[in-house]
């Protein structure tokens, strides 16, 4: 067990070192979520630039902001808010969605 | 009924897969239903805790706090399993052997039964928390038919339940003289894409930035988020977009297993690893 705990350590013990590099130069997206519906709706970002999608989840229940082409998924309690990292991404319209109500609550984010 | 049915059964599909290879790993294991049961129902009430207190988790480290517990999560199961495949390297021989003493051998099991039941835990934890979340959002909200969606989500949770079956009889039908050689790179290559995974979580925390680009794309090949996609991504990692960090990762967590098995790997498993 040494050994793999050792690992662990080590594992762990990288984190900081390349931690909270980016992060500045970030765009900054503000998003709220009420009735299975996302607002704005569609939201855009410049290319090949970090962006930080600030969700706030203004209805009772939970929900998971997921787009498969950001290769985002996570999970927002009820009446609160998220913080959504997303890579720098090339142009193009890219969907995301409430996985709990994948059919109506959807949005895209447009990177030009 | 039927979205519900789709939500829950891609939620509980990994953790199928999952519970059915620790299964057919552990066949000859005595007592091991007792622990990976354990490890199930550990598994689901973490669940139910991790969905209460998911807003308080999000919230942690400037945000990022889901994405650090699914990440330490992850290499806490790539510990187990990779600590599973050493230990199995120089025990396994001696279990499976009739000679041993009956007592001895249960004693020897239950070490890596604990490690296995924690990762069958991880699995379970982790799609799990999803699954509550979604449900109890069903029950408390008034607009959907309770009943409809829980007999989905329960319809799924059998669909769940019908792969860890499916994977086990699958598994099983492999002779026992390979079924170890075959579980070994089961589980490392496992072992490796959650690992892979774990270091995606960091990324998505801004916590790992270095050599975040994105080697390739596949998607147009196969999506990970298609049914097929994402047994591959259960199973050996399989992503469609890596970074490069990711792949170095995967890479490592294999080398380190490869590594370990050969130092600690008794002569006898040795020649049994070269065979299969």
């Amino acid at each position: 067990m040494s050994l793999s705990k050792a690992i662990l350590f080590a594992a762990v013990a990288l984190l900081p070192i390349t931690g909270a590099a980016r992060a500045q130069n970030a765009t900054e997206i503000q998003l709220s979520y009420k009735d299975k519906k996302f607002d704005p709706a569609e939201i855009s970002a410049p290319a090949n630039t970090p962006i930080v999608i600030k969700l706030k989840n203004l209805d009772g229940k939970a929900m998971e902001f997921e787009s498969k082409t950001l290769k985002v998924e996570k999970v927002v309690a009820g009446s609160s808010d998220a913080t959504i990292n997303v890579r720098a991404q090339k142009p193009g319209r890219y969907e995301f969605f409430d996985e709990y109500n994948e059919k109506v609550a959807r949005g895209a984010l447009v990177v030009k | 009924m039927i979205a519900a049915l789709i939500i829950v059964f891609r939620e509980v599909f990994e953790a199928g897969l999952i519970v059915g290879i620790v299964l057919a790993v552990t066949r000859t294991v005595s007592h091991r239903n007792r622990w990976i049961g354990g490890g199930v129902i550990a598994g689901v009430l973490a669940a139910c805790l991790v969905a209460v207190f998911a807003g308080a988790l999000s919230n942690l480290f400037a945000g990022m706090g889901q994405e650090l517990f699914n990440a330490l999560i992850l290499i806490i199961a790539v510990v187990m399993l990779t600590w599973h495949n050493v230990w199995m390297a120089r025990h396994g021989s001696e279990l499976a052997g009739e000679l041993r003493a009956a007592g001895q051998a249960v004693v020897e099991g239950s070490k890596s039964l604990l490690a296995l039941a924690v990762v069958v835990g991880v699995a379970v934890l982790r799609e799990g928390s999803e699954v509550v979340l979604f449900l109890y959002g069903v029950v408390a909200g008034s607009d959907d038919s309770a009943l409809s969606v829980g007999l989905g989500g329960f319809i799924g949770l059998l669909l769940g339940a019908l792969v860890c079956v499916l994977t086990y009889a699958g598994l099983v039908r492999i002779p026992a003289r390979k079924l170890f050689a075959v579980t070994t790179v089961l589980i490392a290559l496992l072992a490796a894409g959650m690992a892979a995974q774990a270091a995606s979580f960091l990324e998505k925390a801004n916590l790992l930035t270095a050599l975040n680009n994105v080697v390739w794309d596949s998607a147009w090949l196969l999506s990970d988020t298609s049914i097929p996609g994402k047994a591959l991504h259960t199973l050996i990692g399989y992503t469609d977009q890596p970074t490069a960090m990711q792949l170095v990762v995967y890479a490592a967590v294999l080398a380190v297993t490869f590594v370990l098995m050969r130092m600690y790997g008794g002569p006898v498993k040795t020649a049994a690893v070269a065979r299969g």
